[in-house]
């Protein structure tokens, strides 16, 4: 009886540390900890304001690291969102500020760009066969260039375009609850989040790119046309960059050409300290949000108590290697 | 492995507890600096008047900036976990002359002092500005170029960015006073080199090559200057350097005579007199709508004088 019983609490702890629950568990629990010590710390940390603040900071880099999440686990890498988000961006400020167009063209063009660019990125991965880091780190240099040459190297604003800020900036929630003005950016974040993590999980996409991820051979001699699927994984993280592009224009009013470089790192931070396997194949959109919750946590909570900036830094990449070297105890664990 | 692990996030919930003791005692009145890049030793030289004034005038500062310079959003996060510290008074370099306005007006109605340092901000939110006069300093620069270059010739302007308030009017306080004053001198190139050494060093040498017959350049900023230094010397080349702000390189420089001269903004001055003025507007006093801190040309001849040596920082 006893034994039968031990048996079952084994499998059962087998199972929930192979299905990637466990890390995100594990994830989840350090952001708690984390949120406990501060507010403990300080008492200005947990107020209602500074939660959004910290939500706040999370929609960009949450948005840009969905769109890594979904190049990670179809096995490739992509260094190019950060500066694809900024042509994205600047792209809306030619459409809406230079032609003038209202915002429910422009805004969806600025995305149609971002889905065009993956798309070229695709092809050259799949197609031309270059090795995803060099593309996407080629990409990023031509879409930084680009971003410079389009806009003189001024910044586009959008003063011209009005409601335009409040697509991030502005509060559906808060016109509903009024105690809880949580910016629009932060619902943008949730919804384009849901939408890919059903993408992953609920469509034959999702089961490719993880397929893709595991043993990419594998698919190919099942007679999947892995090449075409590589190339909408791009598409679909562009896509996704376009939205990023389109919140961080609306959160300063402005697109600058020159931002967006090191914005991929912390995306990628995001989705390792979430769980993702930089080998691919495995990985969740739960386990990034909170991956990209525990950066903004770590970053706003220092700054809250007046840790020295120096020392910020030092902290954040120390949790990065912890998040990291949990997963491979785990990973060693379960293989 | 389970053990190993709760040891992990115990010592890391223990670092993070730890970390309380930094948190400071509340009786003093607190200002918040945010600078627009951490790294830069401009901006440490700021840092260090700021800690200065805190010292004199019984403050408590702090003192951040995004880690790369331009990051628009980053800064606004600073911003606004600073307003959630409720501090007396927030002092601002804006990347971004009006993306900050929104926060500041939330720090204005929360009765928050708000000062700008360094650049300006599109709103007359900032009860003063404390900076260098970049336009009427470049403008200075072009005339000490002009004298070093005997009146006439080629020169080009190496500079760090095309984007911020300080690159361009930089960059337009020298090419203005060119075109007003030296009709015979010609600007041929101006390039951006981000403020990194080696970047700007070889669009020196390309430049050097592309004009063989160049008289000068400008390097607008301390990563542009040494930079152009850099190249220089690489190409064995006899071409008058004009800088702008210090650093131990540029220095060293400057006495080897590689850089003729250069523009030192008061980058101690700067931190130094925003804390003041934070201190004076917590204290009710009115403000000047500016506060120039000051600019000097310094060259082999005076960069041993104590009046210039104390705006140089290494």
């Amino acid at each position: 009886m006893n034994l039968v019983a031990e048996v079952d609490r084994q499998r059962i702890l087998d199972r929930v540390k192979s299905s990637g629950a466990y890390h995100r568990l594990l994830a989840f629990s350090g952001l708690l900890v984390l949120m406990i010590g501060f507010s403990l710390a300080s008492p200005n940390f947990l107020q209602t304001a500074n939660v959004i603040n910290i939500l706040q900071a999370t929609s960009v880099n949450g948005v840009l690291a969905v769109a890594a999440t979904i190049v990670i686990i179809s096995g490739g890498i992509d260094l190019s969102v950060g500066t694809l988000m900024t042509f994205c961006s600047v792209m809306a400020g030619v459409f809406l500020t230079y032609w003038g167009l209202p915002i429910f063209v422009g805004v969806p063009l600025a995305i149609v760009v971002g889905t065009c660019c993956g798309t070229v990125t695709g092809l050259l991965i799949a197609k031309l066969k270059i090795p995803p880091f060099i593309a996407t780190l080629g990409m990023m240099l031509i879409y930084r260039g680009m971003s410079l040459a389009i806009c003189a190297a001024k910044p586009i604003y959008f003063n011209s375009t009005p409601g335009f800020t409040d697509i991030s900036t502005g509060t559906i929630v808060g016109a509903v609850i009024p105690e809880i003005p949580v910016p629009n950016g932060v619902l943008i974040l949730f919804l384009v989040s849901m939408l890919v993590a059903f993408v992953l999980g609920r469509t034959i996409l999702g089961r490719f790119i993880f397929a893709m991820g595991s043993n990419e051979e594998a698919l190919r001699l099942s007679g999947v046309n892995s090449d075409q699927w590589k190339i909408a994984v791009y598409s679909l993280a562009g896509a996704v960059c376009g939205v990023a592009g389109i919140l961080i224009a609306s959160r300063i009013n402005s697109a600058q050409p020159s931002i967006g470089q090191g914005y991929e790192l912390d995306a990628i931070a995001a989705v390792v300290i979430g769980g993702t396997s930089l080998s691919g194949g495995r990985g969740t959109m739960l386990g990034t949000m909170i991956g990209a919750l525990i950066i903004s946590v770590v970053a706003n909570g220092l700054r809250i108590l007046s840790v020295p900036q120096e020392w910020q830094i030092v902290v954040t990449g120390t949790i990065i290697i912890v998040a990291v070297y949990t997963d491979i105890l785990r990973h060693r664990a379960t293989v | 492995m389970i053990n190993r692990r709760t040891l992990i996030s115990l010592v890391t919930a223990a670092t993070v507890l730890g970390s309380t003791g930094i948190a400071f005692a509340a009786d003093k009145p607190y200002i918040a600096f945010i600078c627009k890049g951490f790294q830069h030793q401009f901006w440490q030289a700021v840092k260090s008047g700021t800690e200065q004034a805190a010292k004199k005038f019984n403050v408590d500062v702090t003192f951040e900036g995004p880690d790369g310079e331009g990051a628009v959003d980053r800064q606004l996060d600073m911003l606004s976990a600073a307003l959630a510290k409720h501090p007396a008074a927030i002092a601002i370099a804006a990347i971004d002359s009006q993306a900050t306005v929104p926060l500041l007006q939330r720090a204005k109605d929360a009765g928050i002092k708000v000062i700008a340092f360094d650049s300006g901000v599109a709103s007359d939110i900032p009860l003063t500005t404390a900076s260098t006069d970049n336009l009427a300093s470049a403008a200075l620069a072009a005339d000490k170029m002009a004298e070093k270059i005997g009146g006439e010739g080629k020169i080009a302007i190496v500079s760090f960015d095309q984007t911020s308030q300080t690159g361009i009017e930089r960059r337009d306080g020298f090419v203005n006073q060119i075109k007003a004053k030296y009709p015979k001198i010609k600007i041929v190139d101006i390039q951006y080199g981000g403020g990194d050494h080696l970047q700007s060093a070889e669009i020196t040498k390309t430049m050097l090559l592309a004009h063989p017959d160049l008289k000068g350049i400008f390097g607008t900023n301390e990563g542009a200057a040494i930079g152009v230094a850099i190249g220089k010397k690489e190409a064995h080349s006899n071409i008058v350097v004009i800088g702008y702000d210090s650093g131990a390189e540029q220095i060293a420089d400057v006495k080897d005579g590689t850089i003729a001269g250069a523009i030192t903004q008061n980058p101690v001055g700067i931190g130094f007199e925003s804390v003041k003025a934070a201190v004076d507007a917590v204290n009710g006093k009115s403000l000047p709508k500016h506060i120039d801190t000051g600019f000097y040309w310094y060259d082999k001849t005076n960069i041993d004088d104590p009046k210039i040596a104390a705006d140089l920082y290494n």
